[in-house]
C-alpha cells in the first residue's frame, strides 16, 4: 500500500480536503499570475490588427450637377457601385452591392439580380428570390453647397428615400 | 619526431571524406536487426519512428498511406512554396504580374507554381480521406481522443491556409471568392440584423476588419492573408503536425485490433525471429524505450509480430512521397493553374466561384449565407471534435466499418444520406424555397428554416434512430458522420458541375449563356 501523499485532494483517502501545502499555494498563485498577465498581455494586442484609422476614409463621392440628371435618367456609376436615378419625385441613389455576400448585381429588365447566388431584386431593390437577407442599400444622396450632388456609400437610408429637386 | 604533426595532419586531410561521412552518418550499412534499430533510434528525423512497428500497420489497405500522403503533399508545397516566395511581390499594383512574371519568364516557374496549385488539392483530398480512415477504423478510440482533436486543427489550418492563398494572384477569381469567403467570415451580420441589434452588437464588422484590415479587400488585405499564408498558418501547421506525429507514436503506434489473426497480416512482411521466445537476456528490448500505454512489454520474449522500421516502413513511407510527388508533377505537366484577368472590384466574375473543395459550402450559403457559411459548418466541426468524446464505447479497433453492423450502419446511412441530399436538390432546384413563395417573409425564419439546415435536421434524426435501434453511440457516430461526408460530397460535386451564371441549374457546362 502506498501512502497517500500529503496534501493530496484525492477524494478516496482521509486526507480528502486537507488544507494545500504552501509549496503548492504558492507554486499555483505564481502559475496563475503568470496566465493572468499572459492573458492581458494578449488582450492588449488583440486591438493590434485593428487600427483606430481604417484606410479608406471618405465613402463621399461628388456625382455631378442637378442639370447633368434630367427626369427619367438611370446612371450607373461603375467605379463606386451605385445607381443614380432622377425621376418626379427626386434623385435617388442605390448600391449595387448585393447584401448576401457583397457581389456586384447588374441591371436587369425587372430589376437587378446578383450573379453569385442567384439573388434577385425588383426595381427598387427588395429582395424577390434567392438568399439576400435583406434590399439593396439605398445611399444617401445631398446637395453640397457649390450646388453639386454628393452620394454617401457609408450612409444608407430607408428605402424609397428621395431627394426633392 | 617533429614530422610527426604534419604526418597526422597530411593523413586527416587524407581521410577527411572518410571521417566527414562517419560523423554525418554514424553507422555502417546495417545488417543486424540491432544495427537497424541504432539508426531509427539516433537519427532526429527518423526517431519519430519507433524502431520496431507491428505488421498490421504495414497494411497497405488498413491505413492506404493516407496520413502520410498528405504530410508528403505539405512538404511537396513548402518547398515550391518558398521557391515561388522569391518572386511573389505582395501589393495589389505588383502581385498580378509577378505571377504572371512566374508563369511566363521564370525558368521553371510555371512548373513550380502549378505543382504548388495541384499539390494543393492532393493535400486536401488526402487529409479528408485520412480523416475518414481514422473514423471508420475507429482508431480515435482508446487514449487517442486528443490526436483526433489535433487531426481536426489540421484539417482546419489545410483549409485555412488553401483560403488564403487562393487570394494572392489577385485575379478576378481570387478577389470575387475571397470577397464572397470574408463576408461569409462576416455574415453573422444576416443574423444581428435579423433581430436588430447590429447598430449595438457587430461580431461580422468585427471579423471583416479584423482579416481585411479596411471595409473592403484591398492592399492591407493582400498584406494580411500573404502574412498568414506564407508565415502563421505554416509555422502553426508544422507545430501541431510535428505534436500530432509524435503523438501517434507515444499512443502505441497506429491503432490495431487486440486479435489478430495470421489472414490480417497476409502480404506484410514477417521477422522470423520475432515470434520466437529469447532463450537467453535481450541486449536491447525495443518496446522500453519509450513507455507506451497500454499492456505491459512482454518481458523476455522477442516483440510478437513487429519488424524493425528500417526498412521496411521507411520504403514504405518513401514510396507514398514518391508516389505523390510523382501525381503532382504529372497533373502540373498536363494541366495549367488557373490565373484569369486581374482583379476588379466592379464586375464580378460570373459564376464567381471558389475553389472547388468549398463549393459544397458555396450551395449551402446560396440558402442561407449565416448558416450555410458559419451555422453549420460551425455545427459540424464541433460535432467532429466531440466524437471521441461522446463515442467512448469499449470495441474492437484498428478495422475497418469494425464488424458487419458497422458496415451495414455505413451502407444504410450512405443510402439515406444519398436519397435526402439528392431529394433536397432536386425539391429546391425545381420549386425553389420560401422567398420565392412568399417574398415578405422574415429573415430570420429562413436562416433557421432552410434546405441547408433541414438537411441537418434529417441527418441528426437519422443519427439518433441508429443509436436507439442498436443501442450504441458508436453506431450513431458512423451514421451521422456517413451522413455528413455524403452530404459534403454531393453537394460538392452540384456546385462545381450543375450551377452556372447567376448560381441557376445547368446539367452541362456547355449550356451556360455566352455573354
Ligand atoms: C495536415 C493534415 C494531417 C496530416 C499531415 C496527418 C498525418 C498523420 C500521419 C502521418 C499519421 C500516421 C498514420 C496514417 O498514415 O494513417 C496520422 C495518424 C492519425 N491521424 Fe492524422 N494527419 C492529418 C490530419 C488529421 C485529421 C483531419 C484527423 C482527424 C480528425 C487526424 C487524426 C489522426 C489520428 C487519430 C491518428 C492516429 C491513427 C491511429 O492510431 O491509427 N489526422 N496522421
Ligand atoms: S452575393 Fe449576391 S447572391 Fe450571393
Amino acid at each position: 500500500m502506498t501512502t497517500p501523499q500529503e496534501g493530496c485532494a484525492c477524494p478516496l483517502t482521509n486526507q480528502a480536503y486537507k488544507k494545500i501545502s504552501r509549496r503548492d499555494f504558492l507554486g499555483l498563485a505564481a502559475m496563475w499570475s503568470c496566465v493572468a498577465a499572459w492573458i492581458l498581455a494578449a488582450l492588449g494586442l488583440g486591438k493590434f490588427p485593428k487600427p483606430a484609422l481604417l484606410p479608406d476614409v471618405s465613402r463621399v463621392f461628388k456625382i455631378g450637377r442637378p442639370e447633368d440628371f434630367p427626369v427619367g435618367t438611370v446612371k450607373i456609376i461603375e467605379d463606386k457601385k451605385v445607381m443614380v436615378q432622377r425621376d418626379e419625385g427626386g434623385f435617388s441613389a442605390i448600391s449595387l452591392i448585393c447584401t448576401h455576400l457583397g457581389c456586384i448585381v447588374s441591371k436587369t429588365e425587372k430589376g437587378f439580380a446578383c450573379p453569385c447566388h442567384g439573388s434577385k431584386f425588383d426595381e427598387k431593390g427588395n429582395v424577390v428570390g434567392g438568399p439576400a437577407p435583406k434590399a439593396l442599400n439605398w445611399l444617401e444622396i445631398s446637395q453640397l453647397p457649390n450646388g453639386k450632388l454628393a452620394v454617401n456609400a457609408g450612409k444608407s437610408v430607408p428605402v424609397g428615400t428621395k431627394l426633392a429637386a | 619526431m617533429r614530422w610527426k604533426a604534419i604526418r597526422n595532419f597530411s593523413q586527416n586531410l587524407f581521410e577527411f571524406p572518410r571521417t566527414f561521412k562517419r560523423s554525418l552518418i554514424r553507422h555502417d550499412k546495417p545488417v543486424s536487426d540491432r544495427a537497424r534499430s541504432q539508426i531509427m533510434f539516433n537519427n532526429f528525423f527518423l526517431h519519430i519512428l519507433s524502431t520496431r512497428i507491428h505488421r498490421y500497420s504495414l497494411k497497405s489497405t488498413y491505413t492506404f498511406g493516407l496520413g502520410v500522403m498528405a504530410a508528403s503533399s505539405f512538404i511537396i508545397l513548402l518547398v515550391t512554396g518558398i521557391l515561388l516566395m522569391i518572386y511573389y511581390k505582395p501589393s495589389v499594383d505588383l502581385a498580378y504580374d509577378s505571377i504572371k512574371d512566374i508563369h511566363y519568364v521564370v525558368p521553371g516557374g510555371r512548373f513550380i507554381r502549378n505543382i504548388h496549385r495541384w499539390a494543393t488539392n492532393i493535400m486536401i483530398v488526402s487529409v479528408f480521406l485520412h480523416m475518414a480512415r481514422v473514423f471508420y477504423t475507429a482508431a480515435y478510440k482508446r487514449w487517442r481522443a486528443f490526436n483526433w482533436v489535433l487531426g481536426i486543427i489540421l484539417l482546419v489550418l489545410t483549409l485555412l491556409l488553401s483560403f488564403t492563398g487562393y487570394l494572392l494572384p489577385w485575379d478576378q477569381l481570387a478577389y470575387w471568392a475571397v470577397t464572397i469567403a470574408t463576408n461569409i467570415a462576416a455574415s453573422a451580420n444576416e443574423f444581428t440584423d435579423a433581430l436588430n441589434i447590429t447598430a449595438y452588437f457587430n461580431p461580422g464588422r468585427f471579423m471583416k476588419i479584423l482579416l481585411l484590415g479596411s471595409e473592403e479587400i484591398g492592399q492591407d488585405a493582400l498584406l494580411r492573408f500573404y502574412w498568414l499564408h506564407c508565415i502563421i498558418l505554416p509555422l502553426a501547421l508544422v507545430m501541431v503536425l510535428g505534436a500530432h506525429i509524435w503523438r501517434v507514436r507515444k499512443d502505441g503506434g497506429l491503432a490495431r485490433p487486440d486479435h489478430i489473426s495470421d489472414e490480417d497480416l497476409k502480404g506484410t512482411p514477417k521477422d522470423p525471429l520475432s515470434d520466437k521466445v529469447f532463450t537467453h537476456a535481450p541486449q536491447k528490448t525495443y518496446n522500453l524505450m519509450c513507455l507506451v500505454k497500454g499492456k505491459t512489454p512482454i518481458v523476455g520474449r522477442g516483440p510478437e509480430q513487429t519488424v524493425s522500421s528500417w526498412p521496411h516502413m521507411m520504403i514504405r513511407i518513401v514510396a507514398v512521397f514518391m508516389l505523390t510527388l510523382a501525381l503532382t508533377c504529372l497533373y502540373a505537366y498536363m494541366i495549367d493553374a488557373p490565373l484569369k484577368e486581374m482583379a476588379n472590384p466592379s464586375v464580378p466574375e460570373n459564376p464567381a466561384k471558389a475553389p472547388w473543395y468549398f463549393l459544397g459550402l458555396q450551395e449551402l450559403v446560396s440558402y442561407s449565407a449565416f448558416m450555410g457559411g458559419m451555422g453549420i459548418p460551425g455545427l459540424a466541426l464541433l460535432g467532429l471534435v466531440l466524437i471521441p468524446y461522446l463515442d467512448r464505447e469499449e470495441q474492437e479497433i484498428g478495422r475497418w466499418f469494425d464488424n458487419k453492423q458497422g458496415s451495414r450502419v455505413t451502407k444504410n446511412s450512405f443510402i439515406y444520406a444519398v436519397t435526402v441530399v439528392v431529394g433536397m436538390l432536386v425539391f429546391t432546384v425545381s420549386l425553389g424555397w420560401l422567398r420565392n413563395w412568399f417574398p415578405q417573409i422574415p429573415q430570420l425564419f429562413i436562416i433557421f428554416f432552410n434546405p441547408g439546415t433541414v438537411l441537418v435536421v434529417f441527418f441528426v434524426a437519422w443519427s439518433f434512430y441508429c443509436m436507439v435501434r442498436y443501442n450504441s453511440t458508436r453506431m450513431a457516430a458512423i451514421a451521422l458522420f456517413t451522413c455528413f461526408l455524403v452530404a459534403f460530397v454531393i453537394l460538392t460535386y452540384f456546385g462545381t458541375y450543375h450551377r452556372g451564371p447567376n448560381w441557376d441549374f445547368y446539367w452541362l457546362k456547355s449550356q451556360w449563356p455566352v455573354h
